[in-house]
């Protein structure tokens, strides 16, 4: 075995380096094209990834976390294929900041590309380390041994296992980045739908979520909110809280107020006090007309797109439309939680952030502890989609631990803290101005956005926490920047996928928020597909054009038309009239314009009278690159299509000048049973190539095919989303 | 105050405020898990337990109003032998959920109907479940693994 290496030598370090620890075990194979993967290039040593224990247990360790969307059971896959071990023999770390490999936040749909990746090379890797060992135990070349579930043997039948040959030492190699994953024939796991790992325990009702912690030194702690975003305390009679039953402490920190108690519905209910003792200072400050407000302010401007046209031909007509999306919330169904315990020497923090790494380390400077006194571990919350709530309870659940030594801190947000104090996803303002030409076809395309952040997770700083912000000594706020190339935020997925001669692009990027908001679901590309593609609709619809034909006629990219024909074709798309009110829209994008390709179909129907829009059946086609596993991929495909249509057809936060009055499920309604329609979900897989990615991949195009749909049902063009029959009826009005 | 709650056919004597919500008595005093807070206002259905077979927001009830009730939780659907009930054989089938945090109250509506209903149509599962949310989208598995679950059962 080589001397352990230093990480952070590698990491700051030389190509040099890296090289010269290629020596001892380069396997014959020409290094990878590019270096390592990206996550195995931050963390090249083997061991950082996998375990192998002496008991024929095999542990993977990764720095992506489990949001439902099945990654836990992708990354294991992945793994038992490339190191030739059965599934059943995995057992996965994951988002432990002392255990896992920092992979900075899950999120972007960049687990698999990332992740993904790199578990696969570094299993790889270790298989071909392992093989190498055994090749010297059996005086055998390598190349003439077989393995199967760790199991390595000779011609002739000589064996040894992985077990015995690494009798409990670790894999303290540095990743070569000369050994070439398995050809995909020779996979046992990938692209089969093996179930996922974590369900069966959610099914039966075990311990599996942080809102499920226990310890015998539980206490439940409760924050009581400020009632609208900047408000400040002025003045909270503590003592009578203090004296309820069950009340352990109260605690005020500037703005910061909150109670630990015994048992949870103590809390709630000293919490309740609290609020009503409390007296806070609120401001009118909220633009209720936020997509004028976004129009009004100081903007950082960004050409991101500018290609002019290459011929000169005047444009027979120019044509230019405007939308707009609200501000939305992703609505975890369970509440943000976290337990947090401090011994008086580290702090212990369980957390469902996506950004557990991040997270932590601004919790540790929001207390002014070292970071390596504050251990993250990452425990399953509900769904999340995106940055939401876990980041603040987390550093709310610390900083009341901190307050009471030796306790486990619980603290759980109520239905009402997350509507109200989440992140939204920001609202948007799209313009679009098109040259065509006599027939109808781009010939210059002028887009331009309005967006505040799309990203203010806390990034190691407890100014982008809410309790670090609220403190008597608070922590300032950073200023939000925009998200740049190649995959941009705000203006994520604005540049468009088809080949139009002259294309500009501007991002008008509003750093000021007057409710906060931060990364949901596709970011910016919710809000740019619904706008190109609803566009696209619309020029197709001048120019008489089929809105499939005008698509494929003016996008070159093979993999993109694939999944528009497949998508179409599997919902049976026609030229034949439709009955009366009834319609059909097509949208499509490759999410981020590098990750997987998402086409989407949906039949509509409009009630004539109430304007209420039924949709009665989608059909999604995509192309994800390499699929891992082809039920987990439909699946995730289907839930982003059909939070999507709940985002199009209902939502949008409500507030008014002083506070949000979208607190609960009521005030703010999604979809629900029976209004969820049958969805089918077309894959083309691409077995060899690089896995893509696809959480996000269907949240733009469905909001455009559902509005392309109402279009073709109705004659009536909605430019604003949500899509609700008040808003069908006033655009049928102006025409 | 305390008094005596029969859950999942054993009867438990709690002491705890008179107004507490039977969620709190069933997650902190019995340590279950399977009632998850949603709302606390009774709109998700996170919550959902069986009273007396039918189903019960857990959230919203006192528990001591519960006292002469069969209170049954998600522990308490699988069989006294511990194998798992045919809806939550079903719904692993059907891989029915993404981060499942809803699927306890799915399970314990789903148990409910087909109590009441064995055999229900597609909208009758629909309209059955509409008050209870999932936010992932695992709504049409939802409604499959109950349908086989449904099937199972009229075997």
């Amino acid at each position: 075995m080589s001397t352990p290496v230093d990480r952070r030598t590698v990491l700051k370090g030389s190509l040099v380096l890296a090289f010269s620890l290629m020596g001892p075990h380069a396997l014959g194979a020409a290094p990878r094209p590019g270096g390592l993967p990206r996550s195995l290039r931050a963390h090249p040593r083997l061991d950082a990834w996998l375990e192998i224990s002496a008991d024929g247990v095999v542990t993977l360790k990764t720095g992506k976390v489990e949001l439902g969307q099945g990654v836990l059971t992708a990354l294991g896959q992945i793994c038992a294929d490339e190191l030739d071990v059965d599934f059943s023999r995995l057992t996965l770390v994951s988002g432990d900041t002392v255990r896992s490999p920092d992979e900075g936040t899950t999120a972007g749909s960049m687990s698999m590309p990332e992740s993904g990746t790199a578990v696969r090379h570094a299993a790889a890797e270790a298989r071909a380390l392992l093989l190498e060992m055994a090749g010297q135990h059996l005086g055998v070349k390598a190349s003439r041994l077989r393995v199967k579930d760790g199991l390595i043997t000779a011609p002739g039948g000589r064996s040894v296992t992985y077990w015995s040959l690494m009798g409990g030492k670790s894999l303290n190699r540095e990743a070569t980045g000369t050994v070439s994953p398995k050809p995909p024939g020779e996979r046992r796991y990938i692209g089969r739908p093996v179930p996922r790992v974590d369900l069966p325990a959610k099914v039966m009702g075990e311990p599996v979520f942080v809102q499920d912690f226990r310890s015998d030194t539980l206490v439940h702690g409760r924050v009581v909110r400020a009632p609208s975003p900047g408000a400040s305390l002025v003045e909270v009679d503590t003592a009578r809280v203090e004296g309820l039953p069950g009340v352990l402490k109260v605690v005020r920190d500037g703005d910061f107020l909150a109670v630990i108690a015994t048992r949870e519905w103590l809390a709630i209910k000293a919490a309740a006090s609290l609020a009503e003792t409390a007296r806070w200072r609120e401001q009118e400050a909220l633009p209720v007309d936020v997509h004028a407000w976004l129009l009004e302010q100081p903007t950082q401007d960004t050409v991101i797109e500018d290609t002019p046209r290459p011929t000169d031909e005047a444009s027979a007509r120019t044509v230019e439309a405007r939308y707009r999306r609200p501000y939305q919330m992703h609505g975890a169904i369970g509440p943000s939680c976290a337990v947090a315990e401090w011994d008086g020497d580290v702090l212990t923090v369980h957390s469902h952030s996506q950004s557990i790494f991040d997270t932590t380390e601004a919790i540790a400077r929001m207390l002014r502890l070292p970071t390596d006194k504050v251990h993250g571990r990452h425990l399953q919350g509900s769904g999340c989609y995106g940055h939401n709530g876990a980041d603040d309870a987390a550093a709310d659940a610390a900083l009341l631990a901190h307050a009471l030594p030796g306790r486990a801190v619980r603290v759980q947000w109520s239905r009402e803290d997350e509507h109200a104090c989440e992140p939204y996803g920001s609202a948007m303002v799209m313009k679009v101005r098109a040259g065509v030409s006599d027939r109808g076809d781009v010939l210059d395309w002028d887009y331009e956005l309005w967006s505040m952040p799309h990203g203010t997770r806390p990034g190691g700083n407890p100014g982008n926490l809410l309790a670090g912000r609220s403190r008597a000594s608070p922590f300032r706020m950073p200023v939000p920047r925009n998200g740049g190339p190649p995959s941009y935020a705000a203006d994520r997925n604005a540049i468009p996928l088809y080949a139009f001669p002259g294309r500009k692009v501007t991002t008008h990027f509003v750093p000021r928020m007057p409710l906060r908001v931060s990364s949901m679901r596709a970011l910016g590309a919710y809000g740019n597909v619904f706008a190109i593609e609803s566009f696209m609709d619309e020029l197709a619809h001048a120019a008489g054009a089929d809105p499939v034909d005008f698509r494929l006629r003016q996008l070159q990219d093979a993999r993109a038309r694939a999944v528009i024909l497949k998508a179409a074709e599997r919902f049976g798309w026609s030229p034949a009239p439709r009955p009366p009110g009834r319609g059909r829209g097509i949208g499509f994008a490759r999410y981020k314009n590098l990750a997987s390709y998402c086409a989407v179909c949906v039949e509509v129907s409009v009630d004539p009278k109430t304007r209420a829009v039924r949709v009665l059946r989608a059909v999604l086609a995509a192309d994800a690159g390499e699929v891992v596993n082809p039920d987990g991929l439909v699946n995730q495909l289907e839930g982003g299509l059909i939070q999507s249509l709940s985002w199009s057809l209902k939502e949008a936060v409500r507030y008014d000048a002083r506070r949000v009055l979208s607190r609960d499920w009521s005030t703010y309604p999604i979809l629900t049973f029976s209004e969820v329609p049958p969805v089918d979900v077309a894959l083309i897989d691409r077995p060899g190539e690089p896995f893509l990615g696809a959480g996000e991949a269907a949240q733009g195009p469905t909001a455009a095919a559902l509005a392309n749909a109402v279009f073709d049902a109705t004659g009536v063009r909605v430019r604003d989303l949500p899509l609700t029959p008040e808003r069908l009826a006033a655009s049928g009005k102006q025409g | 105050m305390s008094f005596t709650l029969k859950v999942n056919g054993r009867a438990h004597t709690v002491d705890v405020p008179e107004d507490t919500p039977l969620l709190y008595v069933l997650r902190d005093e019995l340590g279950l898990n399977g009632a998850k807070y949603g709302c606390g206002v009774g709109q998700c259905g996170a919550c959902t337990v069986l009273s007396n077979g039918t189903s019960l927001r857990s959230c919203v009830v006192p528990a001591a109003r519960l006292g002469g009730r069969e209170l049954t939780t998600l522990e308490g659907l699988r069989a006294p032998d511990g194998a798992p009930h045919p809806l939550q054989k079903a719904f692993l089938a059907e891989q029915a959920g993404q981060c499942a945090y809803c699927i306890p109250g799915m399970l314990m509506a789903a148990a409910a109907l087909l109590r009441e209903k064995p055999r229900p149509s597609e909208a009758e599962i629909r309209t059955a479940l509409d008050a209870n949310l999932c936010r992932c989208g695992s709504h049409n598995r939802i409604v499959r693994a109950i349908q086989r679950a449904a099937a199972e059962l009229a075997k």
